[in-house]
């Protein structure tokens, strides 16, 4: 069959999808945040049923399907679960290479959380560290209200 | 269960496709599919469409293929996520009654994003998004986990890059058919550390129909069924520290009821060869794994030892997989499709001997929901 | 027809309100959950599999069924998204239907959410159409409505009158059900003179902004009837998204309503349906479809829409009463209003619907509308469906 299309030059038209965003944080995620901020403390939720002490908080227990009830402090020391060191400038990040991320246990905590690893050579970095909490300058009640973690000196 | 996939169509899987829209792949997969399977279009009674919002940058992307899937007379829906939960769904209306014969397509172009963009919309916009994760950096954490928890080895992980871009020299659906060592994975650029650059999966465009029939219509026509014999598909909880990442507990689960309708006591021993989704190299370790078809751990020294190569007992992705070629959103069902293609002996040059086999898909950040399919050539 | 029957065993809104600020989505989706397992004397354990869905730049998450599972339950459960723009709620609740008709699984738990307030929704809407042909030049939700309006008022000579009717209907409707976000009357003047958004529609013609999620339990008849003695039962599900591009729409009459109406009521034996169905939640984003499409439902003939509508025919204690529950015009959370009009429908069958309840309901319709001017339907009844 002839091809009506072989001498077309594809034309690419370039967009975006630029939606402006607010995400309503909640309660149970306000309530950490501002602790975060104004006391510098971090907090978990705990289930009624399994005990577990969740961090970053829930308003439910994922595995008991139920309210969590009680506040705990966690932390501020933990342990690194697991970790990367990303090498390439990928479009995500909102630093410059390399950017160490690990998975955080937080003492009292059952879960851990995702934050970034620093004051440490990237090589350096191990699972089963020990590290803590560099809260920030500037107040921000986010998840920007920690810098970065730290190995514990 | 009573029913058969009859036809199945696949456009090449490449770095851009830059010529067609969605709307001109899914017709190329449709038309294909239906020839495979000797139906017209009204011979197909419904239509399942999947694809992402977020992949094809369009609120309600279905629409995109909606004409050149044959919808417009007949009942039709929209799965969002892989392909093969779009056929998980098929399955379920045909086996509803209500239908008879269901096409289902998946497409996706990654060409047209940034993929660190859209999967870094996959975390948690309060607690998470804005740290920077990607899927890469993401499975890079995982990676670490797992080969921390069972001594998995980075040489083990290139194997797999070498075993399935070499598989993907005789599938001429593949993107990236390649001659690589060890040694040229682990000198590849280091993204994120354990993952090499020839660790992951490319970005590519590409899409895949196959069609679903009932025992009743398939009794009715030429075509050659494979037939399913196990479904099932299995999530996660979301949050990666709510995970044991080393392990990958919802795939087990998926996979046990799976083998447990299609009769399988022993994966091992009676699944002949295995379509896995390696997004990256350690996970088709982890995932075959959880299948059962390895022990825990041990997935590593089986493949040194050819146990998953094309000619070794078990052959897994002798399509050359994702890390040849990974159209996201269609990638699961291509594995279906090529499983169909082993079952009837039509696989060419990557032809392996198997009368059983299983096709796997996964959804979201480090393999969090998984979809089996375990595929016969008898029914 | 289906292998085995299908009946919705539970339902549970939240209270939708135009902002939901006290929680997220996942906290949103919880509360509708627990209500739905409440209503059912279910525990999450009892769900075999999750189905969910809404518009993913509405909140901006990929992979929601992911995302979700803090509030879905769906902690080792099988979860399978489902999106087809605004018939998604509905579009869930025929795949809810066919889950468990297949005989994959007994009990599902179906789940459509949206927090309109956490983006811009006519922004994000505008994405749907094609981007090379239709999002430059005609998008957005409202200005194709528009165009419906007016191609009917040209062919039938309705005025904007008529359809300021309807929503006076759906407001006072709204007023008898506590999970509407809007619950006050208006008249036909007020609606008259509310501001014009895009001729012939003012503001009062047309559905609000909403947070809020619906969750509804189908199960197979064995456990239907175990679980409640009265249960809904899904007797078809027809759906047609015939269009992909807005110039082809035959704009004036919705062919997809016309199309699924007669493929759901032929599976059915449906013959009259005006007679034969009792009440129905219709997917009504805007005053006017409420007169085009029972025309293409097939309830009144072309060009008596209106006339239908004025005898009140459709008010509660009317000969079939549409929308008891205020409809889209009151509350619209996107992902979820078409499972809505569903669990609404199921608590007309089921005789749960309290004030908003129309007297011995033996069929119901719901329907979704969306996409590219499409349809999705569902047929519920009191008696138990053929096989």
């Amino acid at each position: 069959m002839e091809d009506i299309f072989k001498e077309i030059e594809p034309q690419v038209y370039k967009s975006q999808i630029s939606v402006p965003y607010q995400w309503w944080a909640g309660e149970t995620a306000s309530k950490f945040f501002i602790t975060l901020r104004d006391e510098k403390k971090i907090l978990g939720t705990e289930c009624p049923q399994c005990a577990k002490v969740f961090c970053p908080p829930k308003k439910t227990c994922p595995f008991c399907y139920v309210d969590t009830k009680n506040w705990k402090e966690v932390g501020p020391k933990g342990k690194v679960i697991t970790y990367t060191v990303v090498y390439r400038q990928l479009a995500a990040l909102k630093k410059n290479v390399p950017v160490a991320y690990g998975l955080i246990q937080l003492e009292g905590s059952a879960n851990a959380m995702l934050h970034y690893i620093e004051g440490i050579e990237p090589e350096k970095i191990s699972k089963g560290m020990e590290v803590e909490a560099v809260f920030a300058d500037e107040k921000s009640a986010s998840i920007h209200a920690i810098s970065y973690f730290r190995p514990v000196k | 269960m009573e029913a058969a996939i009859i036809g199945v169509g696949m456009t090449t899987i490449e770095k851009s496709k830059v010529g067609e829209t969605y709307a001109d792949l899914a017709w190329e997969a449709v038309n294909k599919a239906l020839n495979d399977a000797g139906l017209g279009i009204d011979d197909i009674d419904n239509v399942i469409t999947t694809s992402s919002d977020f992949w094809d940058g369009r609120t309600i992307s279905c629409m995109a293929v909606g004409d050149a899937s044959g919808v417009r007379y007949k009942n039709c829906s929209a799965v969002e996520g892989d392909g093969t939960f779009g056929a998980a769904y098929a399955l379920a209306r045909s086996l509803s009654g209500d239908y008879k014969t269901t096409l289902v397509t998946a497409h996706s172009k990654g060409s047209e994003s940034i993929s660190s963009i859209i999967t870094n919309a996959a975390f948690d916009p309060i607690y998470e998004r804005g740290l920077g994760l990607d899927m890469i950096s993401a499975c890079a954490m995982q990676a670490r986990a797992y080969m921390h928890a069972t001594g998995t080895t980075p040489e083990q992980l290139a194997l797999v890059s070498c075993k399935n871009h070499k598989n993907a020299k005789d599938n001429p659906y593949a993107q990236l058919p390649m001659d690589i060592t060890v040694k040229d994975v682990l000198s590849s650029e280091m993204i994120a550390d354990p993952l090499h650059k020839l660790d992951c999966s490319p970005v590519s465009d590409g899409c895949c129909a196959i069609i679903i029939a009932n025992a009743d219509f398939v009794k009715k026509i030429k075509a050659k069924p494979v037939w399913i014999k196990g479904v099932a598909f299995c999530s996660d909880a979301y949050f990666m520290g709510d995970r044991d990442l080393s392990k990958a507990k919802a795939l087990e689960e998926a996979a046990k009821k799976a083998y447990s309708m299609a009769g399988i006591t022993n994966p091992q021993n009676e699944i002949n060869v295995a379509e896995i989704y390696d997004a990256f190299t350690y996970q088709e370790l982890m995932w075959i794994e959880g299948l059962g078809l390895a022990e825990y751990g041990k997935a590593g020294l089986m493949l040194e030892k050819g146990i998953f190569n094309r000619d070794g007992k078990l052959p897994v992705n002798p399509s050359g997989g994702l890390l040849s070629g990974h159209p996201v959103i269609a990638a699961g069902l291509y594995r279906i499709a090529e499983v169909v293609l082993q079952l009837r002996g039509e696989a060419g040059g990557r032809q392996v001997n198997a009368k059983r086999g299983v096709a796997h898909g996964v959804n979201g950040l480090c393999g969090q929901s998984h979809c089996v399919w375990v595929l016969d050539k008898e029914k | 027809m289906a292998k085995r029957r299908v009946a919705i065993v539970g339902t549970g809104q939240t209270h939708h309100r135009s902002h939901r600020p006290d929680v997220n989505g996942q906290e949103l989706i919880h509360e509708a959950v627990t209500r739905a397992l409440e209503d059912a004397d279910l525990s999450i354990k009892n769900i075999d599999a999750i189905i969910i869905g809404n518009m993913d730049h509405f909140e901006g998450i990929n992979y929601v069924d992911c995302w979700s599972i803090d509030g879905s339950g769906g902690y080792h459960k099988p979860v399978i998204k489902l999106t087809t723009g605004g018939t998604t709620g509905s579009t869930l609740a025929i795949g809810g239907y066919h889950f468990v008709a297949s005989g994959m699984f007994d009990k599902v738990l179906i789940i459509g959410w949206e927090k309109n307030s956490e983006s811009d929704t006519t922004g994000a809407i505008t994405t749907a159409f094609d981007p090379v042909w239709d999002r430059l030049v005609f998008a957005g939700a409202i200005s194709g409505l528009a165009v419906e309006a007016q191609s009917y008022m040209a062919k039938y000579g309705a005025t904007d009158r008529d359809g300021a009717r309807v929503s006076v209907r759906d407001r006072k409707h709204a007023c008898n059900n506590p999970h509407a976000q809007l619950r006050k009357e208006v008249t036909l003047e007020e609606v008259l003179a509310s501001p014009m958004l895009a001729d012939p529609i003012h503001l009062l013609d047309v559905c609000p902004r909403t947070d809020g999620a619906c969750a509804v339990i189908m199960a197979s008849e064995d456990y239907a009837e175990k679980i409640t003695s009265t249960p809904d039962w899904i007797w078809a599900t027809a759906n047609r998204h015939k269009y992909t591009y807005l110039g082809d729409v035959n704009w004036g009459e919705l062919d997809s309503m016309a199309e699924a109406s007669k493929d759901l009521f032929k599976k059915c034996g449906i013959t009259e349906p005006r007679k034969q169905i009792d009440v129905i939640e219709m997917y009504q984003p805007y005053s006017f479809a409420g007169i085009i499409w029972i025309e293409d439902m097939g309830i009144v003939p072309r060009g008596k829409g209106a006339e239908y509508i004025w005898s009140g025919a459709t008010d509660m204690g009317g000969e079939l009463p549409i929308n008891p529950s205020g409809g889209v015009i009151a509350c619209n959370p996107i992902g979820a209003t078409g499972l809505i009009r569903c669990a609404e429908a199921a608590l007309q069958v089921m005789g749960k619907a309290e004030a908003r309840q129309v007297p011995d309901v033996n069929f119901a319709v719901s329907t979704g509308f969306g996409g590219c001017m499409w349809t999705d339907m569902l047929l519920h009844g009191k008696k138990k469906p053929n096989l």
